[in-house]
């Protein structure tokens, strides 16, 4: 079942179309990566979802309910724009946030001195806001976030600031907290980090969700029948090998072997590849080509042109 | 707790264990107590010793009961333990005065009786007390002359002079007025009221402008709804006002008594001869040994203990402060909520600020001419009221006219839930609202957000 379900939501700012018509479901236990360039309607949708505005139209069901303020504790946010009170001790204040979301004071002490111990932050207890570098405040802001075991997870862009072994960090945490159960929404620009932890995205351009589905279901949707073929031997021998169902699209040469990209174009199959090539070359591999997120992020938003307002 | 609850208290606590915050409680009383014992120091305590040379440039008398040549002055100044004359006709140079042991000179023109005007050269200012007597002892004699001039005998002159006592009296209530004095203790309220809807209201206004600029706001409101947020700011900033206040109120009454307990002792004397802290005893043993002094703290003791309402007067400023400061607190959150930071503020604040500066204004009004209708007026706008009508409360209200403190006090309530609302409106909008420099216009759209 779903955790989130997301149903015709739009929402305008007085001239701007922030969402049209966005229906999105999270499954339950996914690790769902919101895409999509600046601009897009990300924020606004989260926005929305945390109940920090309204939708101008739709319906969100959390849990099979209509979201309400009561869903608050249940939900974790980390804002893409977000900050401590400078003033405050860290720890006062991860207590602060975490009574903010109901959770009761002795509890909250309990939970954060695991939680400081586990990312080896218990000397900050006591530092100010002001005297912790940006990343070391990311990672209270992280852990405030999380504290009180939300089933539902809302990270805004949350590896922009970490440095890469803290990022890693993150990333560990995120797959853990899946693993216990939680649903994790997350919007970022890193493709890589997507293909790494995420089981589900959606992606939102110029208001309107263009793509959404299962990472792996996304990624073969837009393959293109390509493959790398390892082979020794001469590009030329390869060349000529090749008949006109195939198409070579790139190679190169690395590690002692060479390596050429190949198209099948309509109605051509790998072993008909493989027996043209077999005569002419020795062949080391071969591997489909999926395309990287990346690749189909570009592709999408490219195709329909990012929104600049 | 509530969230609000949260709020209220992390805004409170972390205001008041601020060391600015600490420094001021403890500042404001002894700057009062420092001010109100350096005026009856300055006022009681001059021992300074004066000698004053008397040049009397007037004719010779020509009184022939005189046994020796004498003008007008002559030996006539009657002189104190502290205070000496000498005499001549021959005025010092100003250089050489200055170099002189005379404290001081005056010059006493020829035609002094058709013209009365002396000159008093000094080194170092006299006191005001020096210079009062100098200036009574000069006209007695200047009187005396003239009584003789036109044979009046002292003692018929004496019978004649008249000295009117002008006695206030209320036609409703048959009491005696003492409203302009009582205005001047609600005058003190109102800049009191002032002061703090200023200093607190824009501690609202950088607080909201804090959090949205740290961007902590978003955490926040996706735990609180942004008007808990508003208004769990606004309120701890209140409590954080009246601790101040309460603390003020009792740290200046202890500060206070001990300076003048301290300063009563050392005029009656080193023996002694009172030993207790009792104003009342102190001045009323006090007066006998120098009426004039001490008439004016009996005064000034007198209005502050017996014709000041206090309980009144502290009700209605904990309301007017209150009520004041929740409106105007929220109007500054609305400012702080729409602008990135401080110099953007300026355009916003105008408005707020200039009805408090026009209260106060109106409220000095208030002193003089306490049942204008200016002062009226003011008295019932919200914006204004919580400043003016401190000091028509202070003179009171009788059964005829006591409707208007209620009307005020209705207004001001109907106000702080208006501005309240509309700061709600603007400000839900606004902390979300960055890098947008906010015109009127915008603000407005936000309304109907």
């Amino acid at each position: 079942m779903d955790l989130l379900q997301i149903s015709n939501l739009s929402k305008t700012y007085a001239a701007h179309q922030a969402l049209r018509d966005v229906s999105i479901a999270v499954p339950r236990g996914s690790i769902f990566g919101l895409l999509g360039p600046n601009g897009a309607g990300k924020t606004s949708l989260i926005r929305i979802v945390n109940q920090i505005t309204g939708p101008d139209s739709g319906e969100i069901l959390f849990d099979g309910k209509p979201l309400s303020q009561d869903h608050i504790s249940r939900i974790g946010y980390l804002p893409e724009e977000r900050g401590l009170y400078k003033k405050m001790e860290v720890g006062e204040q991860a207590l602060y946030l975490a009574r903010l979301k109901g959770m009761s004071k002795g509890e909250a002490n309990r939970k954060l001195k695991i939680w400081f111990e586990r990312f080896e932050i218990t000397t900050w207890w006591h530092k100010k806001v002001e005297e912790l570098s940006k990343g070391m405040a990311q990672k209270v802001q992280f852990i405030t976030t999380v504290l009180h075991e939300p089933e539902f997870i809302i990270l805004d862009e949350p590896f922009s600031g970490f440095d890469p072994i803290n990022a890693n960090l993150i990333k560990e945490e995120i797959k853990a907290l899946a693993a216990n159960g939680s649903t994790i929404m997350l919007s970022t620009h890193n493709m890589g980090s997507v293909e790494e932890i995420c089981t589900h995205i959606a992606l939102i351009n110029r208001a309107e969700k263009v793509l959404d589905g299962p990472v792996r279901e996304v990624r073969s949707k837009y393959k293109q029948g390509m493959y790398d073929v390892h082979f020794n031997g001469t590009m030329l021998a390869l060349g000529n090998a090749l008949w006109a169902q195939f198409e070579l699209v790139d190679h190169y040469q690395s590690d002692g072997y060479y390596t050429a990209r190949v198209r099948l174009l309509e109605g051509s199959t790998v072993n008909q590849l493989l027996g043209a090539l077999l005569p002419s070359v020795e062949i080391v591999g071969i591997q489909e080509v999926i395309p990287s997120m990346n690749d189909i992020f570009i592709n999408v938003v490219g195709k329909n042109g990012v929104d600049h307002e | 707790m509530s969230k609000t609850g949260l709020i209220i208290e992390r805004e409170y606590v972390s205001r008041v264990r601020k060391k600015s915050f600490i420094i001021m409680t403890l500042l404001g009383p002894i700057l009062v107590a420092g001010l109100f014992g350096g005026g009856i120091y300055l006022g009681l305590s001059d021992d300074s010793s004066y000698n004053i040379l008397v040049v009397d440039n007037t004719a010779q008398l020509r009184d022939s009961s005189a046994q020796s040549s004498t003008t007008l002055f002559w030996n006539q100044l009657k002189p104190t333990k502290q205070m000496k004359f000498q005499y001549t006709r021959e005025g010092l140079t100003n250089a050489a005065f200055d170099s002189s042991d005379y404290t001081a000179m005056l010059v006493i023109r020829e035609d002094i009786v058709t013209f009365p005007e002396a000159e008093l050269v000094f080194r170092k200012l006299p006191s005001l007390t020096a210079r009062s007597y100098i200036k009574a002892e000069v006209e007695k004699v200047i009187e005396n002359e003239k009584l003789k001039l036109n044979s009046i005998s002292k003692s018929t002159y004496d019978r004649i002079r008249t000295d009117l006592e002008l006695i206030s009296v209320d036609a409703k209530d048959g009491s005696t007025s003492f409203k302009q004095e009582q205005a001047f203790v609600g005058f003190g309220f109102a800049v009191l009221i002032y002061f703090f809807i200023f200093m607190y209201g824009v501690q609202v206004m950088r607080g909201v402008m804090e959090e949205k600029s740290n961007r902590i706001v978003e955490v926040i409101i996706s735990s609180v709804k942004p008007f808990q947020l508003m208004m769990g700011k606004i309120i701890g900033i209140a409590l954080v006002g009246l601790t101040q206040f309460l603390l003020w109120v009792i740290l200046t009454g202890v500060l206070t008594s001990v300076v003048s307990g301290f300063f009563i002792e050392d005029v009656v004397g080193p023996n002694g001869v009172v030993e207790q802290m009792q104003i009342t005893d102190d001045v009323a043993s006090d007066m006998q040994k120098d009426p004039m002094k001490n008439a004016a703290i009996q005064e000034m003791i007198d209005l502050f203990f017996f014709r000041v309402n206090w309980p009144l007067m502290l009700g209605m400023f904990v309301f007017y402060f209150l009520g004041g400061y929740l409106l105007f607190a929220s109007l500054f959150a609305a400012v702080g909520s729409a602008v990135d930071n401080e110099t953007d503020t300026q355009q916003f604040m105008l408005p707020i600020t200039l009805p408090l500066v026009f209260g106060f204004i109106v409220s000095e009004f208030a002193l003089s001419n306490p049942e204008g209708a200016t002062v009226f007026w003011f008295s019932l706008v919200p914006l204004t009221s919580p400043v003016v009508m401190m000091v028509r409360v202070a003179m009171g209200f009788d059964a005829s006219n006591i409707w208007q403190l209620f009307l005020s006090m209705g207004l001001l309530v109907a106000g702080f839930f208006g501005a309240v609302w509309l700061a709600g409106k603007i400000y839900r909008v606004g902390i979300l609202m960055y890098g947008k420099k906010v015109s009127y216009k915008e603000l407005a759209k936000w309304l109907r957000f």
